[in-house]
C-alpha cells in the first residue's frame, strides 16, 4: 500500500544549517496492516511520515501510495492523492472556530461535489463511528482529549481514505483514554479496511496494536520486524532499550544485589529466564521440567503480559542440580517455551536451604 | 457661580446641535468609506505579508521583503506628512485635494499598512499545524486562507478593525484641517480660531462617544467568534 523507495531528505540542503534527516530509506508497508514507528527524539520519525502524505517532500526517492508515485503528481493531483490519506496529530490541529460538526465537514467542503445533505449524513455517519453522535455541536475547547482526537479521527476518515497517518497522535492522553484510541483504530481496520502507520514513542501502543516495527535512528531504518519478535528478541541494543520500557527483562530485583557469575562451577544454581508465547504459556511447563530432568526449579520472578492480543509470559527461575540435569532441564525448557536464555549462575546457598 | 452660569446661558444649544450634527456626519462618512476601502485592501495585504514570509506556506522570500519594505516605508511617515505628500495623487483619483472625500484617500493610504501589519501577525496567531492539517486534507492555498487562517483569527482580526477604526477617527480630525471637514475641522475652526470652549467640549464629547461606541462594538463581535 505504501512504498517508500530510496527516500532521502535534507532540511536546508547547502546551507550551514543542513540536516540529514532521512537517509535512503526503503520500506514497503502492506495493505491493512498496523505500522508502527519508533525511534528516539530527533530521529526522523515525523519526517518519515510526512513523506507518505508529501507534507515534506523527499529529497530524492519516491513515494508511492497505492501505487501511486505521489512524487511525481503536480500540486493539484497532489491535493486529490491526499484525500485518500487521512493523518491524525498529537495535538489534534482542530479548528477552534468550527464545531465538531464543521471540522469533521472540512475536508468534505473543500470539494464543491457534495451537497449540505450528503455532508450531513456523512458527518452523521462519521460521529457515530467514533462514538461522538451527541457532540456534533460542541466546540473543540469544550471537549476532552480523547474526544478531540476521536473528533479528529472522523475528520481524517471524512474522505475516505485509504491510509491513515497517527503523528504522537496518543502522546497528549492520559494511559486509559490511549487505549480506548487504540481500540477504536484496531476496530477502524477491520471495519474500513485502513492501512495505518502509527508514530510513537509509547511502547505500550505499539505493543497493543502495531503489526509490524521499524526502528529508525539517525535517519536510517535500525532494525524491522514483526512486534513480536521485535520485542521478545531485539538485536540492536537501541531497540533493546526502547522495548525494556514495555517489557522489563534480565535480572528480578530479588537478585539486584546478589553476585550473578557467567561461569558454571559445581554447585551452581542457573539462572533462567524463559519467554512464553501464546496458548503455552499457561502449561505447567516448570513442574513437568522439574519432575522430568529431576532438578529443583524455583520461580524468581514472573510476569504475563500481551503483545497484539496474543499472551506473552516472561518468568525468571533458578534451576538447582548438577550440570548435567541443569543442562538437561535447559533443553527440555527449550522445546517448550518461546525462548530460553541463560542469565548466568548463583553461588549462594541460601535459596536451595530455604526450600 | 455666576460666571458659570451666565456662559452657560450664553451657550447656543441649537447652533452647536446643528454644527455637530453636519460635522459628525462627515466625519462618519469619511472614515465609514475608509474603513471598509482599507479593510478591503489590506486584509488580501496582510495576508500575502504573511503566506509568502520564509518558512510559510507559500514563500516568496524575494517579493515579500521588497512589499514588506514599501510598507514599513509608508508606515514610518506621520499622517499629517503623507497626507501633503501624496496630495498629487489624491488629485488624481478623486479630481480635487480639498473637502470630504479628497480626504479619504491619505486616510487610506496611512492605515492600509499600519492594518496589514496588524492583520498580518494575528493571522501569524493561527498554529502551523492547523494548516499542515488542512493541507493533509488536500486543502489549497486559497482554502486555507478562506477556512483555516482568517475564521481562526477572526477574533483578533475583529480587535484589529476596532483598532483601525479608532486610528481612523483621529487621522479624520487631522484630515479636517486641510479641507476635509468633519470634527476635526470643527474643533479647529470654532474651538481654536474663534476661542468657542463650548464647541470645543462639545466636539470632545462626540469623539470620545464615538471611539467608545466603536470599541465596544468591537469586543462584543470579537467575544462573538471566540470559541476558544
Ligand atoms: N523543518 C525542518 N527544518 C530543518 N530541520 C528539521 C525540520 N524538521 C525536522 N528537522 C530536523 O530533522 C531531524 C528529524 O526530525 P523529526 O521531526 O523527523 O524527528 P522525530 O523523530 O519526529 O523527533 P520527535 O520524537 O522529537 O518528534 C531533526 O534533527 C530535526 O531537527
Ligand atoms: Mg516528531
Amino acid at each position: 500500500m505504501i512504498k517508500i523507495e530510496n527516500v532521502e531528505k535534507i532540511y536546508a540542503k547547502g546551507t550551514a544549517k543542513e540536516v540529514v534527516a532521512l537517509k535512503h530509506i526503503n520500506l514497503h508497508i502492506n495493505k491493512g496492516e498496523i505500522f508502527g514507528v519508533i525511534g528516539l527524539s530527533g530521529a526522523g520519525k515525523s519526517t518519515l511520515i510526512r513523506m507518505v502524505n508529501l507534507l515534506e517532500r523527499p529529497t530524492s526517492g519516491r513515494v508511492l501510495v497505492d501505487n501511486k508515485d505521489l512524487t511525481a503528481l503536480d500540486s493539484k493531483a497532489l491535493r486529490q492523492a491526499r484525500k485518500s490519506i487521512g493523518m491524525i496529530f498529537q495535538s489534534f490541529n482542530l479548528l477552534s472556530s468550527a464545531n465538531v460538526y464543521d471540522n469533521i465537514a472540512f475536508p468534505l467542503r473543500l470539494d464543491n461535489d457534495y451537497s449540505e445533505d450528503f455532508i450531513k449524513t456523512r458527518v452523521q455517519e462519521l460521529l457515530a463511528l467514533v462514538g461522538l453522535s451527541d457532540k456534533a455541536a460542541m466546540y473543540p475547547s469544550q471537549l476532552s482529549g480523547g474526544q478531540k482526537q476521536r473528533v479528529g479521527i472522523a475528520r481524517a476518515l471524512a474522505s475516505n481514505p485509504k491510509v491513515l497517518l497517527c503523528d504522537e497522535a496518543t502522546s497528549a492522553l492520559d494511559p486509559q483514554t490511549t487505549n480506548s484510541i487504540l481500540q477504536l483504530l484496531l476496530e477502524l481496520r477491520e471495519k474500513l479496511d485502513l492501512t495505518i502507520v502509527i508514530i510513537t514513542h509509547q511502547m505500550e501502543v505499539v505493543k497493543e496494536c502495531c503489526d509490524r516495527v521499524a526502528v529508525i535512528d539517525g535517519g536510517t531504518i535500525l532494525e524491522l520486524g514483526d512486534t513480536l519478535d521485535l520485542f521478545t528478541d531485539p538485536k540492536q541494543q537501541l531497540t533493546k532499550t526502547l522495548v525494556s520500557a514495555a517489557v522489563r527483562r534480565g535480572l528480578p530485583e530479588l537478585l539486584r544485589h546478589t553476585e550473578i557469575v557467567k561461569e558454571y562451577r559445581d554447585g551452581d544454581k542457573a539462572v533462567v529466564e524463559l519467554l512464553f508465547l501464546g496458548p503455552k504459556a499457561d502449561a505447567p511447563v516448570i513442574v513437568e521440567v522439574a519432575a522430568l530432568c529431576n532438578v529443583k526449579i524455583s520461580i524468581l520472578a514472573g510476569s504475563i503480559d500481551h503483545i497484539r492480543k496474543e499472551p506473552f509470559g516472561l518468568m525468571v527461575v533458578e534451576i538447582g542440580g548438577n550440570k548435567e540435569k541443569i543442562q538437561n532441564a535447559i533443553k527440555e525448557l527449550e522445546a517448550r517455551v518461546h525462548k530460553v536464555e541463560v542469565l548466568g549462575y548463583d553461588r549462594r546457598q541460601q535459596l536451595a536451604e530455604l526450600d | 457661580m455666576t460666571a458659570v452660569s451666565n456662559w452657560l446661558s450664553s451657550i447656543n444649544f441649537a447652533q452647536i446641535g446643528q454644527l455637530l450634527y453636519s460635522s459628525s456626519l462627515q466625519t462618519l462618512y469619511m472614515v465609514i468609506v475608509a474603513s471598509i476601502i482599507t479593510f478591503m485592501l489590506a486584509l488580501p495585504l496582510g495576508v500575502f505579508l504573511l503566506v509568502t514570509s520564509k518558512g510559510n506556506f507559500y514563500e516568496m522570500g524575494f517579493i515579500n521583503r521588497i512589499i514588506g519594505a514599501v510598507v514599513n516605508a509608508l508606515r514610518s511617515l506621520p499622517f499629517v506628512v503623507l497626507m501633503v505628500a501624496i496630495m498629487p495623487i489624491t488629485v488624481f483619483i478623486v479630481g480635487t485635494r480639498i473637502g470630504t472625500t479628497a480626504a479619504i484617500i491619505p486616510l487610506i493610504v496611512g492605515t492600509v499598512p499600519f492594518t496589514a501589519r496588524l492583520f498580518e501577525t494575528s493571522l501569524r496567531t493561527v498554529s502551523s499545524g492547523l494548516v499542515e492539517a488542512a493541507q493533509s486534507m488536500g486543502a489549497s492555498s486559497y482554502q486555507i486562507v478562506r477556512r483555516v487562517l482568517i475564521p481562526e483569527a477572526m477574533p483578533e482580526l475583529i480587535q484589529n478593525c476596532t483598532i483601525t477604526v479608532i486610528v481612523l477617527i483621529s487621522n479624520s480630525a487631522m484630515a479636517g484641517m486641510i479641507g476635509g471637514g468633519g470634527l476635526g475641522d470643527l474643533a479647529l475652526r470654532y474651538g481654536y480660531m474663534r476661542f468657542r470652549l463650548d464647541i470645543m467640549i462639545a466636539t470632545v464629547i462626540v469623539l470620545i462617544i464615538m471611539v467608545q461606541l466603536v470599541q465596544m462594538l468591537g469586543d462584543y463581535l470579537s467575544s462573538k467568534f471566540d470559541h476558544r
